[in-house]
C-alpha cells in the first residue's frame, strides 16, 4: 500500500496511542527526578529490586532514593507492556504498511531503552545515562508521532488538503498557480519549514548536551545566571576552576566540576539562545504567511485561514520555549532543585516533540500535495480521454 | 675463659644494642600544623536528611555539611598529608582495619586515609538499608555497589591501586558520603580537628610532604629528615 492510501481512523487506538505518548512523558519525568535526586543506583541489582522479583518489591522498602530509582522501573515495565499492544494493534490493525514497521521501532526502541537501563545499574557506566536519555527523548517523539498519525486529523490530513476537507491542514487554500508550481513550495513556507527543521534539530543537539550535563553527575558547573561565575564568559583555567569547586558547598555527593563541564554549560545557552532566535523567527514567518494568505484567498468554511494553525503552533512553541529559558534559569537560581530541574527535562522533551510533529506535518502536507496534484492531473487526462471518445466514434 | 666468653657477650650486646639505639634515633615523626587563612563558605545544612523519618529520628538538630573544618584560631581538619613519592612500601596486609561507618544517615569519619592492601571495613549502625557505593577512578581499584541491610553483615574493601579521595557514597541517601585515599605506604595521616598531624616512624632522607584538602586542593613542602623530628606547617588560603 502506498504512503498515501487512505486509511480509516482508529478513535480506540488514537485514545491508546495518546496514553502512551502520557505514560513515556511520565516516565519521563520519574527518570528525570531519578537522576535529579542522584538516586540512579539506589537499587544496586536489575531486573530484580534488592533481590525480590520487581513487581512484589515491599511497599514499605520504597523510601529514600529506591522510591524514586523503583518508580522508574515499574512505570517502565508498564510503558514496555503499553508499546508492545500499541505495536500489535498497528500490525494487526492499521492498513499503513509503514505504520506496522513504525510499531516495531517503537517495540525495539523500548526494549533497546529497558535494556540500556538496566545495564547503567550493573555496569555502574555514567556514559550509558546520557545514551537512556537521549533515548528516551526520542522514544517519547516516537509514540507522539504514532498518536498523530493514527489520529483522524492526521487522516484528513492524508485525504484532502482544500475547503472540501474537514481536516485543518497547514497548507494554503486558494487559486493554484497556474503553470501547477506547488502552493506548499512558496518562498515563505519554505523559508518556515527550513526554519522549524533547524530549530527542531537544535532542540535534539541541545537536549544531547543537557543529558551530558546531567549524568556527569557533578551538580551544577556554573551556578550563576545571566552571568556565568561572575563574567560574560567564564574563565576555565585551572586555578579559577579550582577557586570555583572550593567555593561550592553541595549537599549531595557530586564530583567536582571540570573545565569541560563548564564549557557545556555555556554551549547550553548559546544553543538555548539560537533556538529562541529561530523559533522567534518562525513566528513572525508563519505571521507573514498568515498575512499573505489573507490577501488572496477567503477563510476556509472549517477552520478560517489555514496559516492560523502554523502561527498558533509557532506561538505555542514560543510559549514553550521561553517557559523552558525560565525553567532552565531556576534550575541554577534554586541550585538545581529537583523539581524543578525535572520540569526542565519535561518541557525540553515537549519542545522536542513540538517541533518533531510539525516537520512530520509539513513533510506530510509536501507529499499530499504531490499526491493532489498527481491525482488531479490524471483526472483531468482521463476527463479529456472521456470527453474525446465520442467525437472518435461520430467519425467512425 | 669463662671471664673472656662474658666480656665477648657483653661487648655484643652493647654493639647489638647502639646498633639497636642508633636505628630507632634515625626514624623520625614528621608534624606540623595545618591552617586556614580567609573565611570558608557557609556549610548548608543537610535538610533532605530530615525530611527521610528513618533518618531525621537519629538526629535532633539539622545535621550540616563539613567541608570545612576549621578551628578558632584557623586550624584545619580532615586534610590528607603523605609523602609523595613513596610507594611500594605498604604494609596493608598486615595492618588492622579501616573502620567507615554509617551512623545518623552519615558517613563516619568523612575522611579517611588507608594503605593499599589494608582492609577497610564498612559498618551500618543505622536502623535503615544503605547502599555502599564506592565510586573509584584509577584502572585496577574496582567499582563497587551493594546494599548493607541494617544489621547486617559488614563489608569489606581492598584497594590495590593508590587513589586520593576515592568516593563512598549513598544512593538511597545521596547527601551521605565518604572520602577514602589510598596510599601505597604506611607514610600519611589526617589532620585532627586541631589541624595537627604526625607522619610516625619516617626513615632518614629527603621527602616532599604532600598536603591534600578536598576543597582547597594540594599543597607541598620539601623536608629532609635527618636526627630529630621535622616540621612542616602548611597554610591554606581561601582565594
Amino acid at each position: 500500500m502506498k504512503a498515501n492510501a487512505v486509511s480509516k481512523s482508529n478513535p480506540w487506538l488514537y485514545w491508546f496511542a495518546v496514553l502512551t505518548a502520557l505514560a513515556t512523558l511520565a516516565l519521563i519525568g520519574i527518570g528525570g527526578l531519578v537522576t535529579s535526586h542522584e538516586a540512579g543506583l539506589s537499587v544496586p541489582d536489575w531486573p530484580t529490586t534488592y533481590g525480590y522479583n520487581m513487581f512484589l518489591f515491599p511497599i514499605n522498602k520504597w523510601l529514600g532514593g529506591i522510591f524514586y530509582e523503583h518508580s522508574h522501573r515499574l512505570l517502565a515495565a508498564l510503558v514496555g507492556l503499553m508499546t508492545t499492544i500499541l505495536a500489535v494493534w498497528l500490525w494487526l490493525k492499521d492498513s499503513r504498511p509503514w505504520m506496522h514497521w513504525l510499531g516495531v521501532a517503537a517495540f525495539l526502541l523500548v526494549v533497546a531503552q529497558g535494556v540500556l537501563g538496566g545495564l547503567r545499574v550493573t555496569l555502574h557506566m555514567d556514559s550509558l545515562g546520557i545514551y537512556h536519555a537521549t533515548i528516551a527523548q526520542l522514544f517519547f517523539v516516537l509514540t507522539c508521532a504514532i498518536a498523530l498519525f493514527t489520529s483522524r486529523w492526521w487522516m484528513n490530513l492524508q485525504t484532502g488538503r482544500t475547503g472540501s476537507s474537514p481536516g485543518r491542514s497547514l497548507a494554503k487554500p486558494g487559486p493554484q498557480p497556474a503553470d501547477g508550481a506547488m502552493e506548499t513550495s512558496r518562498p515563505a513556507d519554505k523559508s518556515l519549514r527550513t526554519l522549524v527543521l533547524t530549530a527542531t534539530l537544535l532542540v535534539f543537539v541541545q537536549l544531547i548536551i543537557a543529558a551530558a550535563m546531567r549524568h556527569q553527575h557533578a551538580g551544577l558547573a556554573i551556578s550563576d545566571f545571566p552571568l556565568a561565575h561572575g563574567k560574560f564568559w567564564p574563565d576555565t583555567g585551572a586555578e579559577a576552576v579550582a577557586r570555583y569547586n572550593a567555593e561550592r558547598v553541595s549537599i549531595n555527593a557530586e564530583n567536582p566540576i571540570t573545565a569541560f563541564q563548564i564549557e557545556l554549560q555555556m554551549a547550553h545557552r548559546v544553543v538555548a539562545l539560537a533556538i529562541l532566535i529561530c523559533v522567534g523567527i518562525a513566528v513572525f514567518c508563519s505571521r507573514r504567511c498568515q498575512s499573505a494568505e489573507r490577501a488572496v484567498a477567503p477563510p476556509t468554511h472549517v477552520s478560517g485561514y489555514e496559516s492560523t494553525v502554523a502561527v498558533r503552533l509557532s506561538l505555542f512553541w514560543l510559549g514553550l520555549i521561553l517557559l523552558q529559558v525560565g525553567l532552565g534559569a531556576a534550575t541554577i537560581w534554586t541550585n538545581k532543585a529537583a523539581d524543578v530541574a525535572t520540569a526542565h527535562v519535561l518541557v525540553g522533551a515537549l519542545v522536542l516533540t513540538i517541533g518533531a510533529l510539525w516537520c512530520a506535518i509539513a513533510f506530510r502536507q509536501t507529499v499530499a500535495a504531490v499526491y493532489d496534484r498527481r491525482t488531479e492531473a490524471r483526472r483531468s487526462q482521463s476527463a479529456a480521454t472521456i470527453g474525446a471518445q465520442p467525437a472518435v466514434t461520430a467519425n467512425k | 675463659m669463662k671471664s673472656g666468653r662474658v666480656l665477648e657477650k657483653t661487648v655484643l650486646f652493647i654493639v647489638a644494642g647502639l646498633i639497636g639505639a642508633g636505628s630507632i634515633a634515625s626514624a623520625a615523626d614528621i608534624t606540623g600544623v595545618i591552617t586556614l587563612k580567609g573565611t570558608p563558605p557557609a556549610e548548608k545544612e543537610i535538610t533532605p536528611l530530615m525530611e527521610n523519618p528513618d533518618c531525621a529520628k537519629m538526629h535532633t538538630t539539622t545535621p550540616t555539611t563539613h567541608f570545612y573544618v576549621v578551628g578558632a584560631k584557623g586550624e584545619l581538619a580532615d586534610v590528607v598529608v603523605s609523602l609523595k613519592g613513596v610507594t611500594g612500601k605498604s604494609t596493608g596486609a598486615s595492618a588492622p582495619p579501616a573502620v567507615l561507618d554509617q551512623k545518623g544517615c552519615l558517613y563516619t569519619p568523612t575522611i579517611l586515609a588507608i594503605q593499599t592492601g589494608q582492609k577497610l571495613v564498612v559498618k551500618n549502625s543505622d536502623p535503615c538499608v544503605h547502599n555502599v557505593h564506592a565510586t573509584p577512578a584509577v584502572p585496577g581499584n574496582p567499582e563497587s555497589n551493594q546494599v548493607q541491610m541494617p544489621g547486617g553483615a559488614d563489608l569489606n574493601f581492598v584497594y590495590a591501586q593508590p587513589e586520593m579521595f576515592l568516593r563512598f557514597k549513598c544512593d538511597v541517601h545521596p547527601w551521605m558520603f565518604a572520602w577514602v585515599s589510598v596510599f601505597d605506604s604506611p607514610c600519611f595521616c589526617v589532620s585532627g580537628s586541631d589541624g595537627k598531624f604526625v607522619i610516625k616512624n619516617v626513615p632518614p632522607g629527603k621527602y616532599t610532604v604532600e598536603a591534600a584538602h578536598r576543597k582547597l586542593g594540594t599543597q607541598t613542602q620539601d623536608v629532609e629528615v635527618k636526627d630529630g623530628d621535622v616540621t612542616a606547617n602548611f597554610a591554606f588560603a581561601i582565594k
